[in-house]
């Protein structure tokens, strides 16, 4: 039976325990819903989350348990120089797991009969052709071994499958049973209701957590992984970035310098661009525009934070790249000769700095304005001009605050995808020369993970140790902005 | 500190006398030039900041509106029956068997006649470089939906190839074709003398919006409709789990959560994930949901749910402040006639706060809508998406892509006619984001209440 199937009769008990707990409650009370202690809604929906929460989840857990465990089971019968391999006994049982499926899929589809699929053998029958005919394609042509272990992997999960189905379904009943045999019109009913939905709201707050939790985990484990393939010395204090797919050997060089160098290079540049602009903007709109100037103003900065980084990214690639070289590339208008393509340090830190202005300068208002107006009014009626207010006792009242916000700034510059992808070019380089091509540490996730090579090596994991940098660096600038500008919030409130 | 004291009071000894109020003494002019620098820079850097907006729309819209409209050959092709259906029964089955090569000829028949009249030195084999690739499957498929056509002559209109196309649009010039095999300079003459008398016209192309893509040979046929369907299953993913989940965790930390230190942790969670990078989310959905749980690569669902943890937090976050912004004289009243906090909460509560965790739902929709970096992780770019999913569950199962993985996708391929592909990518995405901001604004206009 399969889960949609046994989902359907949950489903079924629930809403005939629904009805039969509600019918009880109000017999007892002799239809009369005044002397019940909850409404009888409670006592129907009591009876429907016993028969179905827990049988869902037990559904659940059996549902991710099970091929685990059967895998895990099976693979003592494979081969022991499979064994000792890793990557070679996944591969094997994810043969095994195929031909499972796929035999099953014959069978469901008619093309074989369930004795015909149970008595296989590999000299009279050829298997491949058979699950290709089903539209399941195997690598290769399969051995005794294999269809062995592939038809154990049948048994064990035929039989798991009927225990999966009288377990969960005999759960529902006995939920379903005892909340009926608890219901009479003093049960309290409401009570617990409210704690089972307390329960799912509970569980919908800590997926949260689970969120950090598998990414740390998804990070750790791969990382580890690159580790013992890939010393993590050269990792980290290499200076060369030159991956090769074709190699298995460990010719690649992996080091990381140059990768964290670009990232840095480029996001002081947008820095550079964002901060000022952004901070000056927001100086005007909070302290020098009129309310109709900032109606405007204001929301037009903020679309430049709405339209996805994927639009700046085509922009840098298609329209700045080719400004920046037709003004200081060989051939430019300045015949300087610094940049040799569109794709540049520059292109890419330039557009960055746009699309941090809303950014800079939106939390920079909110600290702005957050600085009590009687320092203003005390400096203004010492005589001070606005600019002066502005510079000698708003700015230093508020600069925790705006290096929280350029800190926070900073962490989605180096954070950033889609821009350097597309704006800063492929080749790792430790140059000084803004208008060079460099890479970062996400550009080079994204060509890593999207390339062709085999999940195991190091030049596919390197990714995740590029990813568990840049989630920790980026964790940490968060951190340590979100304490500042707390901290100064505090201050003034 | 001394040196600014000493900056704002006036000079001990007096400058003189005889000097009127009026005037401005150096020092207070200088001051003064100071004040309207410092304001100027102020108005540069707002005026910087909308000319760069204006800048990236003007980019936008003059490089994607082309993509909007394409070029179009009208020819009048022969249907002859002894090539098109040898047995002369009409039979579909048969008519199937001529593979597009077979309906080539017939096309070239038809440019050699269209052109009869125009001088030109274009061998009348390299006629059909005019034309894209895709012109006999245009012809086919007519003739396979339609077969009473067999045995007639047809006007059809099929796609220009994508140099012509970028001729009409002014994008591809003569000299360009010099070094170009696909094209050259004398087809467009053909093209011009044919343009004038309406046989190449260019209109606007349904194709694009609703179309599927295209190999890299053909720009002028990829489209955007699939990778769109693409992006509404996964909305569809992302709404269905972020909405009941933000709300929920929502409710729970800001109705119910006790003062401990797990209620701190996950707060101090909600608050981290909402900065964190979004390829690490990809990293996550590369690792979870296809290294682990061995979910179809490059299927809108697995986009979906890597999306919803990455909207998750933003919802959370506009979840709560709705809630908080609910007076709390509503839940003393409720609580006052009877009821338990769970039906204040889901019946008082909850539907005052809906409209602003409805507006927060959609900004994090949009905002989902608009992120690639994740997608590229999880496969879905550098997947052709040339075919509709043909049903619900194909369509969250099945490899697909998606709107802004489609445009990088186009971005990524080496003909310039894609980039004018890419930027109209654009304008439809934007018009999807800016239709669901526009519908997030009239929600808080329309139904938001200041207590």
């Amino acid at each position: 039976m399969s889960a949609i199937w046994i989902i359907a009769v949950i489903f079924v008990i629930a809403i005939a325990g629904y009805f039969l707990a509600r019918g009880r409650a109000l017999a007892s009370a002799g239809s009369d819903p005044r002397k019940m202690h909850s409404l009888p809604v409670y006592y129907g929906t009591n009876a429907a989350m016993a028969a179905a929460g827990p049988a869902l989840l037990i559904l659940l857990a059996w549902l991710i348990a099970q091929p685990l465990l059967i895998n895990n089971s099976l693979t003592q019968y494979l081969p022991t120089e499979i064994r000792g391999d890793a990557g070679e006994t996944s591969l094997a049982m994810a043969d095994v797991n195929r031909i499972a499926d796929g035999l099953d899929l014959a069978v469901a589809q008619g093309a074989m009969t369930v004795e015909e699929a149970r008595n296989l053998s590999v000299e009279t029958t050829d298997i491949r052709a058979e699950l290709a005919a089903v539209g399941v394609a195997l690598g290769s042509d399969v051995d005794a071994a294999t269809l062995a272990l592939a038809q154990r992997y049948r048994g064990a999960t035929a039989l798991g499958d009927i225990l999966k189905a009288v377990v969960v379904i005999g759960l529902s009943l006995v939920g379903a049973g005892i909340a009926y045999a608890m219901t009479n019109k003093d049960f309290r009913a409401r009570r617990y209701v409210e704690s089972a939905v307390k329960l799912i709201l509970i569980a919908a707050a800590s997926v949260a957590i689970l969120t950090t939790v598998g990414i740390v985990l998804s990070l750790v484990f791969n990382t580890i992984e690159f580790f013992r393939a890939f010393p993590a010395a050269d990792f980290f204090f290499g200076t060369r970035w030159e991956p090769s797919f074709s190699g298995r050997g460990g010719n690649s060089d992996l080091g990381f310098l140059p990768l964290i160098w670009g990232t840095l290079f480029i996001s002081l540049i947008a820095l550079i661009v964002a901060v000022p602009i952004g901070l000056f903007a927001a100086i005007y709109l909070s302290e020098y525009a009129s309310p109709r100037v900032r109606s405007i103003a204001k929301p037009m900065i903020e679309v430049l934070a709405g339209v996805p980084t994927i639009v700046y990214g085509l922009f840098a690639l298609l329209t700045v790249g080719p400004l920046l070289l037709s003004a200081f590339g060989a051939n430019g208008s300045f015949h300087l000769g610094w940049m040799s393509g569109g794709t540049a340090a520059m292109t890419a830190g330039l557009v960055m700095g746009f699309m941090l202005i809303p950014f800079v300068s939106s939390l920079s208002d909110d600290i702005i304005n957050s600085v009590p107006q009687a320092m203003r009014d005390g400096s203004l009626g010492l005589g001070a001009t606005q600019s002066e207010t502005v510079r000698q006792v708003i700015l230093p009242a508020a600069l925790p605050g705006i290096v929280g916000a350029v800190l926070l700034a900073a962490s989605r510059a180096i954070g950033e995808t889609m821009i350097v992808v597309m704006g800063a070019g492929a080749a790792a380089s430790l140059s000084m020369n803004p208008f060079d091509a460099m890479t970062t540490v996400t550009a080079k996730i994204v060509s890593q993970l999207t390339g062709d090579g085999e999940f195991n090596s190091p030049e596919t994991l390197v990714a995740f140790a590029l990813g568990m940098t840049l989630f920790v660096i980026t964790l940490a600038l968060n951190i340590l902005a979100l304490y500042i500008v707390r901290k100064y919030r505090e201050q003034y409130e | 500190m001394t040196l600014e004291t000493a900056d704002i009071t006036p000079p001990a000894t007096p400058s003189g006398k005889g000097k009127s109020l009026l005037a401005q003494d150096t020092r207070t002019k200088k001051r003064n030039a100071a004040e309207t620098r410092f304001k100027a820079y102020g108005i540069a850097a707002l005026a910087f900041s909308i000319l760069f907006l204006a800048m990236l729309l003007f980019a936008i819209v003059r490089n994607g509106v082309p993509a909007f409209t394409q070029t179009f050959v009208t020819i009048e092709v022969e249907l002859p029956a002894d090539v098109l259906d040898k047995n002369g029964n009409r039979d579909i089955d048969d008519i199937k068997k001529v593979s597009t090569f077979g309906y080539n000829p017939l096309i070239q028949d038809a440019l050699v006649a269209a052109t009869a009249d125009i001088e030109t030195d274009v061998a009348d084999g390299d006629l059909k470089k005019m034309l894209s690739s895709s012109a006999g499957a245009t012809v086919r498929n007519a003739v396979i939906a339609n077969p009473d056509l067999i045995g007639q002559t047809v006007e059809f209109e099929v796609l220009a190839s994508s140099r012509v196309d970028g001729y009409m649009k002014g994008r591809v010039e003569r000299e360009d074709l010099e070094r170009d095999r696909n094209l050259d300079a004398a087809h467009l003459d053909i093209v011009d003398a044919l343009s004038q008398t309406g046989g190449v016209t260019r209109k606007f192309n349904w194709d694009f919006i609703l179309g599927a893509d295209a190999s890299e040979s053909r720009p002028e046929q990829a489209g955007m409709g699939v990778a769109m369907l693409g992006s509404v299953f996964m909305m569809l993913v992302v709404l269905l789990l972020s909405l009941p989940i933000g709300v929920a965790a929502s409710i729970y930390l800001e109705e119910f959560a006790p003062q401990n230190w797990i209620t701190d942790l996950i707060e101090v969670n909600i608050s981290n994930l909402a900065a964190v990078p979004s390829i690490v989310f990809g990293i996550l959905g590369l690792a979870v949901f296809i290294q682990f749980a061995h979910l179809p690569q490059s299927a809108p669902l697995v986009g979906g749910l890597t999306l919803t943890l990455m909207t998750l937090p933003t919802i959370v976050i506009s979840t709560r402040a709705s809630l908080k912004a609910v007076p709390p004289s509503i839940r003393s009243a409720a609580l006052g006639v009877g009821a338990s906090e769970m039906q204040t909460v889901f019946h008082h509560v909850l539907p005052l706060a809906m409209p602003g965790i409805l507006t927060g739902t959609i900004i994090g929709l949009a905002q989902a809508l608009g992120e690639t970096a994740p997608l590229l992780l999880i496969g879905m770019v550098g997947y052709i998406a040339s075919n509709y999913p043909d049903g619900i569950a194909s369509g969250f199962l099945d490899p697909n892509s998606a709107m802004p993985a489609q445009i990088f996708e186009w971005a990524k391929r080496a003909d310039p006619a894609y980039y004018e592909r890419a930027w109209g990518g654009i304008i439809i995405l934007l018009v999807f984001l800016m239709t669901m901001n526009i519908i997030a604004i009239i929600l808080r206009r329309r139904f938001e209440r200041r207590w």
